[in-house]
């Protein structure tokens, strides 16, 4: 992308498009990978609530598959997963394997 | 022509706080400190009385004062601030923040020495201490002018080519707490002169919403300092055009700098605010006596109008830059200015005098030894200290 000259900036620096950190590709920082487990989840929504980022989606009132596009693996989610019995629905594995 | 007005007799804080009622801001949060103390006295009596509908917010601390004025702003509304000294060293840090959001704050800044040693007179090391914090500063030499320049002081600011904050400095005690004689306009004539403001990108705006002070790393940071600069050098030009439309209005005409006696001056003095008063009087003195001297007093100290100053100046045979303010280990602050512009000129001869620190009296015959060094100088060429610390006990 061409980048602006400074005759060309926003007044102020002002960002007017809210919500575009949606558009910044954060993924790339993680070096670790959460991982869904579907059978051990039981929709309690923690992960999402306790997310610092987007990168829980949530469809019909559901959890689904991971944002990996803004997932910087921080691992806050695994950590307050309770799983089902005693099994977590998310771990963290080295990015890479 | 304005509606002629009777003459009082106030002090500058008075003057000030008149200015501030008459502009009505939407938000004005402070935190009194001597000297200004007196503006934030009055103001919040109009408050009490109806006078104005200004939210007055009570803060903290300055740094909560500034940052206060920065998110009123930010909102959308006109703000208005005052403060001194410690409490301006406070604010320094959201100074750059009211700037770089482009926020058109207006302070008034009643100048004090800052501590160690602890005190409260009057001089300009507050007013130095913003020089770089993108605030455009005028400077006032009594409450006449300290009101003026208040009343003027939106329309520089919210001028679309401009959006800066503000800064109007008058010396602390010499003129915020000394009456004087002067002239209000009346109030309709101020609503007209200073217009509805209409903010850029309000954060009240929520229909639209938005995101402020967004982080800018080194691939975008230089681009938005160099819009900043632009503002500031279009700021001169604004604060030329509106000074000339206030003229029109009341009479009182304000340049960039006055120019004292300064046509044909070959001993000529620079200083800002109240100590023009006094050398004037001692350049009218010189003046009956055959001596060409003259007066520079810088009212615009940012932007600072070099070619300007440098073209008014280029005549003279010596040039004493006088600051109430002091770099310790450098020279003075105004005299760093005016040897700026007189360089591509190359002609005067010029050096420094430090005086009036901590609010020490400049005395009519100080003036004279300063006047008298000065002939000196433009006689022989030569200089024998470039800075020099003026009525200090040796």
């Amino acid at each position: 992308m061409k980048q602006k000259n400074w005759k060309e900036l926003p007044h102020a620096g002002t960002v007017l498009t809210a919500g575009n950190a949606n558009e910044y590709k954060t993924g790339s920082w993680r070096s670790l990978k959460p991982r869904w487990i579907e059978e051990n989840c039981i929709q309690c929504l923690f992960c999402w609530i306790y997310c610092p980022d987007t990168a829980i989606p949530v469809k019909d009132e559901k959890r689904v598959n991971f944002d990996y596009d803004h997932c910087k693996g921080c691992g806050v989610c695994a950590m307050e997963c309770p799983g089902k019995k005693g099994n977590k629905a998310i771990v963290m594995e080295e990015e890479g394997k | 022509m304005a509606v002629a007005t009777k003459i009082v007799a106030v002090t500058g804080n008075q003057a000030v706080a008149e200015a501030f009622r008459q502009l009505n801001p939407d938000v004005m949060p402070a935190y009194p400190i001597t000297p200004s103390t007196g503006i934030m006295e009055s103001f919040t009596s109009f408050v009490s009385n109806g006078k104005v509908d200004t939210e007055v917010i009570l803060v903290e601390s300055e740094h909560s004062a500034m940052s206060a004025a920065i998110g009123a702003s930010a909102a959308g509304g006109r703000v208005a601030t005052a403060t001194s000294s410690q409490g301006m060293a406070l604010m320094w840090e959201m100074l750059h923040i009211a700037s770089g959001y482009r926020l058109p704050i207006l302070m008034s800044l009643v100048n004090r020495a800052l501590s160690a040693p602890l005190n409260i007179h009057g001089d300009h090391s507050d007013g130095m201490g913003m020089r770089d914090c993108g605030w455009i500063q005028l400077f006032c030499e009594n409450a006449q002018e300290a009101y003026d320049n208040t009343i003027m002081a939106y329309r520089i600011a919210e001028h679309k080519d401009v959006r800066l904050p503000i800064a109007v400095n008058m010396d602390g005690f010499i003129i915020s707490h000394s009456i004087e004689s002067m002239q209000f306009m009346t109030d309709e004539d101020v609503k007209k002169f200073v217009g509805e403001y209409i903010a850029i990108d309000p954060l009240l705006d929520i229909d639209n919403p938005k995101s402020i002070g967004a982080l800018v790393l080194p691939d975008y940071y230089m681009e938005h300092n160099r819009v900043q600069h632009e503002a500031m050098v279009h700021a001169k030009k604004v604060v030329a055009d509106v000074s000339a439309e206030f003229a029109k209005l009341t009479g009182r005409k304000y340049e960039l700098f006055e120019a004292y006696r300064l046509e044909d001056a070959e001993v000529v003095l620079v200083a800002l605010n109240s100590a023009a008063g006094t050398i004037k009087d001692e350049v009218d003195r010189y003046r009956e006596k055959g001596v060409k001297a003259g007066l520079l007093k810088p009212r615009m100290f940012r932007p600072f109008p070099y070619e300007e100053v440098g073209a008014a100046l280029k005549n003279a045979k010596a040039i004493c830059v006088m600051d109430r303010a002091d770099s310790y280990g450098g020279y003075g602050p105004l005299f760093m200015e005016i040897a700026s512009a007189v360089l591509p000129h190359r002609g005067p001869v010029t050096f420094n005098k430090i005086y009036g620190l901590g609010g020490r009296d400049l005395m009519p015959h100080h003036v004279d030894q300063v006047i008298d060094e000065t002939i000196e100088v433009a006689k022989t060429g030569k200089v024998k200290m470039v800075k020099e610390y003026i009525t200090v006990r040796n």
